[in-house]
């Protein structure tokens, strides 16, 4: 039995991503979609494990705004639905949501999206809670385990109650992080769907689903805030913890709730320091607020990234300014705390205790001394493509077609472990120029193809990932078809959503709980608008290297190259095979064979390693996957591979 | 006792299934958030010291973080708290990996441990245990290592070097009051597959009797986690482990 269906009471330990979906199944869900991003994607991957038992209908969907659309169908016929996706998804959908705050809702509607601070998973450290305050619906961030499954399910009550979509923020270190929860009850009833609209326009629950009239319905969305506020003012989800009288308040959230008080213990000041830990961010229940406002002249408010809390605490403070006094505050406006990156304990404790003067304990002087001897005898550990990657492999024969070009064409990158390309170029032999959202590099290399007109005229590329493929390249590609753009566009199909786990996506023939589903092919859809399509393998070297140098020649039109080759960590692949490989050591010349060690300077493969006292390349095979490519690469053939049985 | 006012809101109430009720269902939410509220918690067992910190570590791909939930398991079935906080996802690939546990009686913790407060470090890889020793050590650490190096790119390349096992164990000796190295990897191949040797680190640690935590205690854990048709293959493995120490 999966560990999402404990019994009602019993304590289990839950990642934060699974009390979210607890939390989601105690609510009742129905719908549940999504699009998979780290730290959001084992909301979904969990809740599809269990989509028989609950009666569930879990969808991986093409892109976030896709997936909201879907789960607020459901809303709209009166089930509970829940939509899973990263901080950059929000963007994705924010237009979709924009409309549907304004309309609202049926059933109960969450969005969970889970932000990076930090940008541990990501290529940005983009805030959404900003959406929530700019198209006006209510934020919940919980800011523990159980308070990330017992807030989810009231997400649920409060959406249905006010009408409207509830976001529910998380970060990595409560999505990713586990701790002990004590679960609920399930509901022994499913709902049944029904979508009704015959009555007026004004009528939320039987008239049609539209935002107009504006003014009016927008006035309403207002109200519904207003009472969401009201709720919150009791909501027990809100709390303080300290002395009546503290030297100094500190406001937060999330997992800077954790942080916070975990400083204040380092320093000792529970009789000093108070924390109010708001799990409602937005609207701000106003009197809450006010009370412990008047408790004390100094305020620290503690969040990740952007001041948000911290300015709705200073505007709504101003407006009470008359009953509560004027206030010092503390946070990232005047510098107590950093806006960019994450936070941790050791960051609230340097600020507590340069606020409170105090001085935070520290190890002994002769220990730290040893700790700066070792530090730098501690070899670095960069992040790198797997052994096996088939990224390692394309990069490869992208880069070698642009030097045999020698006109030093411009690739542009895209979302995906292949980012790292870009990220550290030495991983990808210096290939990648650009990275952005999800789908830009082809919109980026559409563009860039128009520039020869201005002196520009180099050879342009684009990569992107399978699943980024249907997420957003599609109208990007049809841009560059129609507009003529000469580009070259590769497809690094990897069988999968990789990176984050590979779930399934419009290529894979199957949905998120494994039932068969018809898949659509990349080759296909780019045919249909009229592309010149080649597949490759990228672990055949030398096909792959000709159809790109034929590809570059052939001026003035869009050519789409898919390269084949599922990811070394997927489910069919990790552990088996294809090769067992060596080196054979006669062969190898070593420093002395003017290849400048290619193999394990230039390839960066982690298996391919360097056998210090002999002098010459080793495979370490308890790491190699045995993808055989390193044996195409050694100018002195010394490399080998055997077929393994399988 | 301190004297402090914990407001939860509790006798407040919300809004469930179209009518307004008391918060009684809601009553878990302290256990996350107020210590009072965790009292008289029923453990089977006794932590040397509360909290202790755990940091698990390794290269990506070494079944970190299957560690990290085993030994998790293992302690939350004690009736103890754990608190883990880990990062995976492109952040990882190829790179050092750490899991953070934190294991109490009383109380929810931050997902991350502070600088220089680790009280056992975990190592898949020598290496890595240097480095996490580093930031979180102090005199009182202990340290259990897997000897098994695997070598970053930067060494690969010949831009950095590897210590050797001798400096690694010369190096625990300055940084932590105790110390393992064992060659997990060895005994996991021999076994027939080497990411087994987090399950041997796993079994080792419990030969530390640094922890609560027995092999009834994993059998009872893996029986909840692990496929049936493994779990000879990882009590083997963490018998081996235990017999290492």
């Amino acid at each position: 039995m999966s560990k999402l269906l404990s019994p009602a009471k019993t304590e289990v330990l839950f990642m934060g991503n699974e009390a979210i979906a607890r939390g989601a199944l105690e609510a009742g869900v129905s719908v549940v979609s999504g699009y998979p991003g780290t730290p959001s994607s084992e909301v979904i991957e969990r809740l599809s494990e269990v989509a028989r038992e609950r009666n569930l209908y879990v969808e991986w969907s093409t892109n976030e705004k896709v997936a909201l659309e879907v789960a607020a169908a459901a809303s709209f016929a009166g089930l509970r639905s829940m939509c899973v996706m990263k901080q950059n998804g929000v963007n994705v959908a924010s237009d979709f949501l924009l409309h549907l705050s304004s309309s609202g809702t049926r059933g109960g509607i969450v969005l969970v999206e889970c932000e990076d601070p930090g940008a541990l998973s990501s290529v940005n450290e983009g805030e959404s809670r900003y959406f929530a305050r700019m198209l006006e619906v209510p934020l919940l961030e919980p800011a523990s385990f159980q308070e990330a499954k017992d807030l989810t399910k009231w997400a649920f009550e409060l959406s249905e109650k006010i009408r409207n979509i509830v976001i529910l923020r998380s970060v990595t270190r409560m999505s990713h992080a586990s701790g002990n929860v004590i679960c609920g009850k399930l509901p022994e009833k499913f709902r049944t769907a029904r979508f009704i609209s015959d009555g007026s326009v004004m009528d939320p629950l039987r008239g049609p689903v539209v935002s107009t009239p504006v003014v009016i319905k927008h006035g309403l969305q207002q109200k519904k805030l207003q009472t969401a506020a009201g709720l919150f003012e009791k909501s027990p989800f809100n709390s303080y913890t300290g002395p009546k009288r503290p030297e100094l308040l500190i406001i937060t959230s999330s997992a800077c709730f954790l942080y916070s008080r975990e400083a204040i213990e380092m320093l000792g000041l529970q009789k000093r320091v108070g924390i109010l830990k708001l799990s409602c961010t937005w609207p701000l229940p106003e009197k809450l607020l006010k009370k412990y406002l008047r408790l004390t002249d100094r305020i620290m408010v503690v969040e990740e990234v952007l001041p948000f809390l911290e300015e709705n605490i200073k505007v709504a403070a101003m407006g009470m300014l008359k009953e509560i006094g004027m206030k010092t505050f503390y946070g990232k406006m005047d510098k107590t705390l950093p806006s960019a990156g994450e936070l941790n304990p050791e960051i609230v404790v340097a600020a507590l205790s340069k606020i409170m003067k105090v001085k935070p304990a520290s190890l002994p002087a002769a220990y730290v001394k040893e700790i700066q001897k070792v530090a730098p005898k501690i070899p670095p550990r960069a992040q790198t493509f797997c052994p096996g990657c088939p990224h390692r492999a394309s990069f490869w024969n992208i880069n070698t077609a642009l030097k045999l070009d020698g006109r030093e064409g411009i690739v542009c990158g895209d979302i995906g472990c292949y980012a790292m390309a870009s990220l550290w170029p030495e991983i990808g032999f210096h290939t990648v120029r650009t990275l952005h959202s999800m789908g830009s590099g082809t919109g980026l290399a559409s563009g860039f193809a128009k520039l020869a007109a201005f002196g520009l005229d180099k050879p342009i590329m684009a990569v992107c990932g399978d699943s980024t493929f249907y997420h957003a390249v599609i109208p990007a590609l049809i841009n560059a078809q129609h507009n003529k753009a000469d580009i070259t566009f590769i497809v690094l199909d990897n069988a999968g959503t990789a990176m984050t786990g590979f779930q399934p996506h419009p290529g894979i023939n199957e949905s998120a709980i494994g039932d068969p589903l018809p898949s659509i092919d990349i080759a296909a859809i780019c045919r249909g608008i009229g592309a010149k399509v080649a597949v490759s393998d990228p672990f055949d070297l030398e096909g792959t290297g000709k159809i790109l140098t034929s590809f570059m020649a052939e001026r003035g039109t869009l050519k789409v190259l898919i390269l084949k080759q599922a990811c070394a960590l997927s489910p069919e692949k990790k552990g088996k095979k294809q090769f067992q490989v060596k080196v054979n050591e006669e062969l190898c010349l070593g420093d002395h064979c003017g290849c400048n060690r290619l193999c394990t300077r230039i390839f960066r493969c982690p298996a391919l390693t360097w056998d210090r006292e002999k002098k010459k390349a080793v495979v370490d095979e308890v790491i190699c996957a045995g993808c055989g490519v390193c044996y195409s690469i050694c100018p002195q053939k010394a490399i080998t591979r055997t077929e393994v049985a399988q | 006792m301190k004297k402090t006012l914990i407001d939860t809101n509790l006798q407040s109430k919300v809004y469930r299934g179209g009518k307004e009720e008391a918060t009684q269902s809601y009553s878990t939410i302290r256990r996350g958030v107020d210590d009072a509220a965790n009292k008289g918690r029923r453990m089977n067992a006794n932590l040397y010291k509360d909290p202790t910190n755990i940091i698990i570590t390794g290269v990506g791909g070494q079944g970190n973080v299957m560690a990290s939930r085993v030994l998790a398991g293992m302690l939350v079935n004690a009736g103890f708290i754990v608190t883990i906080g880990e990062t995976f996802g492109m952040s990882q690939r190829g790179g050092s990996v750490m899991s953070h546990l934190r294991v109490s009686s009383s109380s929810v913790l931050s997902p991350q441990i502070p600088q220089g407060r680790a009280d056992i470090v975990i190592a898949l890889e020598p290496v890595e245990a240097l480095r996490v020793l580093t930031r979180y050590g102090n005199p009182d650490v202990a340290v259990l290592t897997n000897s098994r190096m695997v070598y970053p790119m930067g060494v690969i390349t010949g831009d950095f070097t590897y210590p050797s096992l001798d400096e690694v164990r010369t190096m625990f000796e300055k940084l932590a009051a105790k110390s393992w190295i064992i060659d997990a990897t060895s005994v996991a191949v021999d076994l027939g597959n080497p990411v087994l040797s987090n399950i041997v680190m796993i079994g080792a640690l419990a030969g530390t009797s640094l922890l609560p935590i027995d092999r009834r205690a994993f059998e009872k854990e893996i029986a909840k986690s692990i496929p049936a048709g493994k779990h000879q293959i990882n009590l083997t493995a963490f018998d081996a482990g235990a017999k290492m120490i």
